[in-house]
């Protein structure tokens, strides 16, 4: 809420944005690092790091509790966290801010909270294969426990959702739920969310969306996009690790049960009977990750005061030169070419496997993810058992995808 | 640095990766165990054939990288004719190489088939990759002791 919008016309000076993160001026084997891994998890500007140190230095007590300045002042500081999050998001009321862990609790706690709820025996929940792990597994836990069907529309070869699939899978009066993400952390698919949330509505089916991705390298509008849910987590938004958003509309969850007991979010306790706080409280049981929460404030400050349509463009002209870069190399295949995508670069490399590559790389000081991304049935969709990743953030550079081109070449000249 | 990745990737590990002996599915296997890796998703099945107290034949069917496959096919080469204790102490002395730890001390282990496997040593230097040299032979360990599985994150988590 500090963040002053900036001029559209001041460029973009990405050496500046650079000295902002400390951790990139350091050395890896000898080499400068190249961090290509942010979407895994960000680094963290200075802005985040000093917060994090000033308020344990200065402002740290438990909050929600003490008649004490301290423990006011700490209060303060958080829920002016969750006002930055409510506004960087457009949320239209603080108290649909729900912090967690992290995405995956979040999805968790819909799953448990709502579902339970909600979902009854055949009941169906629909996702796509571009899930990560994080919102498959909740859904299937919820299966065994509930005996509710997993409805997963499909992707084309080029990794892009087949629309006319998700309409036909819509059809069923027993889909109850749409949980999809907005952005594919393996292939950096950017879904049409929009259509995706309207053509639920239109049947009156909610939708809970992974804005894991989507939140930091294209910005989410909860109220233009009429999303029921929306889940991120704060540390691949430049924000510390342990603190995550869920994002609910106030009257669905007003509706829904506490997801875990104890302190901090109850009215009144006997051993009778509880009675519990409203929204968002009634969902933070226990101490929050203070700190951290605080610390993602920082970090939207951060952000926006760069600007998300400047980090976009930024972000997609790296990308495109990596893309094209990468292209040039014969033996690399770019596994998903959907027309719309961002940020991250998904490969492979023949007669190389993805954790070779990334070995290799590493020793060049380039830090790629190699692996299956926590997507393995997306992995399995293209026929590959990992993918060598290579995510861009704010901070990234052409010549750091210079760096990445030349390791690849070493990596032929290895393995020949 | 780039002496660490000749290291690694030693003519004789980049040519049993990419032309790895034994990789088949024998029909008379008398053991038989599946390894996983579930961080990197790299999978083997090992095959033991026993006869007469022996290992008459190993082999391995999977997917993982070079590092990962070359020592399976290595591994098959070198437990065949052997008794089980024999390539569990191998085995033990495999995973000594790997770390780093002193080698020579494993009773059991003939120095010859030690000086076979010093080409895996390279692996020391980066311990991210410990698990990918072990994983096959976790799993002859697993099928050796009778069971089916064996994964580089449970109890063969210790490289």
């Amino acid at each position: 809420m500090t963040a002053i919008a900036p001029s559209p016309l001041q460029p973009y000076d990405v050496q500046a944005v650079r000295a902002d993160f400390p951790i990139l001026s350091r050395q890896v084997h000898g080499r400068p690092l190249v961090y290509l891994d942010s979407a895994a998890s960000a680094q963290k500007p200075k802005a985040v790091i000093d917060t994090l140190t000033e308020v344990m230095s200065a402002e740290y007590a438990n909050v929600h509790r003490g008649v004490h300045w301290l423990s006011a002042a700490a209060t303060k500081r958080f829920e002016e966290a969750r006002t930055k999050v409510a506004r960087f998001i457009n949320a239209a009321d603080d108290r649909e801010i729900v912090f967690t862990r992290n995405a995956t609790e979040a999805i968790n706690l819909v799953a448990s909270s709502w579902g339970r709820t909600n979902l009854r025996e055949g009941d169906e929940v629909v996702i796509s294969w571009l899930e990560h792990h994080a919102n498959i597994v909740p859904w299937q836990m919820l299966r065994t426990e509930k005996g509710i069907v997993l409805k997963v529309v499909p992707i084309d070869d080029r990794g892009a959702l087949i629309l006319e699939e998700y309409e036909r899978l819509l059809a069923s009066p027993r889909v109850k739920l749409v949980a999809m993400t907005q952005m594919s952390n393996a292939l950096g698919t950017i879904n049409p969310i929009r259509e995706v949330i309207r053509m639920a509505h239109a049947r009156g089916v909610p939708v809970l969306v992974d804005g894991c991705q989507a939140v930091t390298h294209l910005g989410v509008d909860v109220r233009e996009l009429d999303c029921d849910f929306l889940v991120f987590s704060g540390h691949k938004l430049y924000g510390p690790t342990g603190v995550g958003v869920l994002y609910g509309k106030a009257a669905i969850l007003s509706g829904m049960p506490p997801y875990q007991g104890g302190g901090d979010m109850i009215a009144r306790v006997t051993f009778e009977e509880t009675t519990f706080k409203d929204i968002p409280q009634r969902f933070e049981a226990g101490t929050p990750a203070i700190l951290e929460v605080i610390g993602l404030g920082a970090a939207i400050d951060y952000v926006s005061g760069l600007g998300l349509d400047r980090i976009r463009a930024h972000e997609r002209d790296v990308f495109d030169y990596a893309n094209r870069r990468l292209q040039e190399i014969n033996s690399v295949r770019i596994i998903g070419s959907a027309p719309e995508r961002a940020g991250i670069l998904s490969f492979t490399m023949e007669d190389v496997h993805p954790h070779d590559l990334a070995t290799i790389l590493d020793r060049s000081g380039v830090a790629v993810r190699a692996g299956h991304h926590c997507a393995q049935p997306l992995m399995d969709r293209f026929g590959v058992p990992a993918t060598a990743r290579a995510s861009f953030g704010l901070y990234n550079t052409r010549e750091e995808v210079d760096a990445l081109v030349a390791g690849l070449e070493r990596v032929r000249e290895i393995f020949g | 640095m780039r002496d660490d990745l000749r290291d690694l990737y030693q003519e004789v590990i980049l040519d049993h990766g990419k032309h790895p002996r034994n990789r088949r599915h024998p029909e008379d296997a008398t053991h038989h165990a599946h390894g996983d890796n579930p961080i990197c998703g790299d999978r083997v099945d090992v095959f033991l054939t026993l006869k007469d107290g022996v290992i008459a034949d190993a082999a391995f069917e999977g997917r993982g990288c070079a590092i990962s496959v070359a020592s399976a096919s290595m591994m098959t080469e070198l437990v065949a004719g052997k008794t089980p204790a024999a390539a569990e102490a191998l085995f033990r002395g495999f995973q000594a190489l790997c770390t780093g730890h002193d080698d020579a001390d494993v009773p059991g282990v003939e120095p010859a088939d030690i000086e076979r496997l010093e080409v895996m040593s390279g692996v020391r230097q980066f311990p991210m990759r410990v698990k990918c040299a072990t994983l096959a032979w976790h799993a002859l360990s697993a099928a050796l002791s009778g069971e089916d599985r064996a994964s580089s994150e449970t109890k063969g988590g210790e490289a």
